[in-house]
């Protein structure tokens, strides 16, 4: 079973990448930009065929490694 | 006194740190990740470096290696543990000192000499040390340190406050922040100071002819603390 993950940054810390991102969109003439964020993203294929059960495996990874909860926020995108 | 140096891969300051130790007297011994058991050690230092080449976020895999379980107890029982640049990215990946360092607040890697103030001197790092400014160098990408509002708050109260940047007399002020490091903050201790964490290198301050000599201080004065 395939499970994706999004790792983002919490709202209130510095993205100095994304900031970046945004600026060189700008130079590129891509304007109406208003903020850019930088994120990652995780497919995990896992071999467990209960849904719920992988889910919470995923969840654990993302608390015990794949997210840092001081600054990021993750979210797991539910399998098909 | 008896040291012993974790060697991750991708750790490059390591040998740096191991020179150090020797030159001011410590019997230092290199240990690899993988192994399970430290060695009997007064002092264990997590070195610089790239350890697993910054892979997810920096420090986030050597935190979850197998030699990690062993310096956790060790720092548990109140061994003093030392993380220096990686290896302190390393010690906030583990829990054991609060936070994170973040990317840059400039997008650069910053390879400089920087002056810090050492914030609190009643500790086995800086007691009796003779100077109150360290001229030390920095070489960083990931360097600016941040905690939530709670965890500063009780830092502060709890004096776990080890570094700061500032200029060379220690006036501590936002324009010799070199890296947007919440407060100035460059380094930080555990609730009981055993551990501590720091960007600065001390190990690379230690031939007076080559950089400068407040890494020997740093290392002569920690040495006569342990005695």
């Amino acid at each position: 079973m395939k499970i994706a993950v999004i790792v983002t940054l919490k709202k209130d810390v510095l993205d100095p990448q994304g900031t970046t991102i945004k600026k060189t969109l700008e130079g590129m003439s891509f304007n109406n930009i208003n903020n850019i964020r930088q994120g990652k993203y995780f497919e995990i294929d896992i071999d467990e065929k209960n849904k719920k059960k992988a889910e919470e495996k995923v969840n654990e990874m993302c608390k015990k490694l794949l997210a840092n909860l001081v600054i990021e926020d993750y979210k797991v995108v539910k399998p098909e | 006194m008896n040291s012993s140096v974790i060697v991750f891969p991708g750790s490059n300051c390591d040998r740096d740190i191991a020179i150090a130790l020797r030159k001011f007297g410590f019997k230092n011994k290199m240990i690899w990740h993988e192994d399970v058991e430290l060695p009997k050690s007064d002092l264990v230092v997590l070195p610089g470096g790239f350890s697993y080449g910054d892979y997810l976020r920096c420090g986030s895999m050597a935190s979850k290696s197998k030699i990690i379980q062993s310096v956790i107890k060790f720092a548990n029982s109140g061994g003093l543990l030392m993380g220096i640049c990686n290896g302190f990215q390393i010690l906030t990946e583990t829990s054991l000192l609060p936070g994170v360092l973040l990317r840059n607040k400039f997008s650069k890697f910053i390879c400089k000499n920087v002056f810090v103030k050492i914030n609190n001197i009643e500790n086995n790092y800086f007691k009796n040390i003779k100077k109150n400014v360290l001229n030390l160098h920095i070489a960083h990408n990931e360097g600016n340190y941040f905690c939530s509002g709670e965890q500063m708050k009780e830092m502060q109260e709890n004096n776990q406050i080890a570094l700061l940047y500032c200029d060379e007399k220690g006036e501590v002020n936002e324009k010799y922040n070199p890296n947007g490091s919440s407060k100035n903050i460059a380094g930080i201790f555990s609730r009981k100071k055993n551990i501590l964490g720091m960007m600065p290198h001390p190990e690379r301050m230690i031939e007076k002819y080559l950089s400068g000599e407040d890494g020997s201080l740093f290392f002569e004065n920690l040495l006569n603390n342990l005695k």
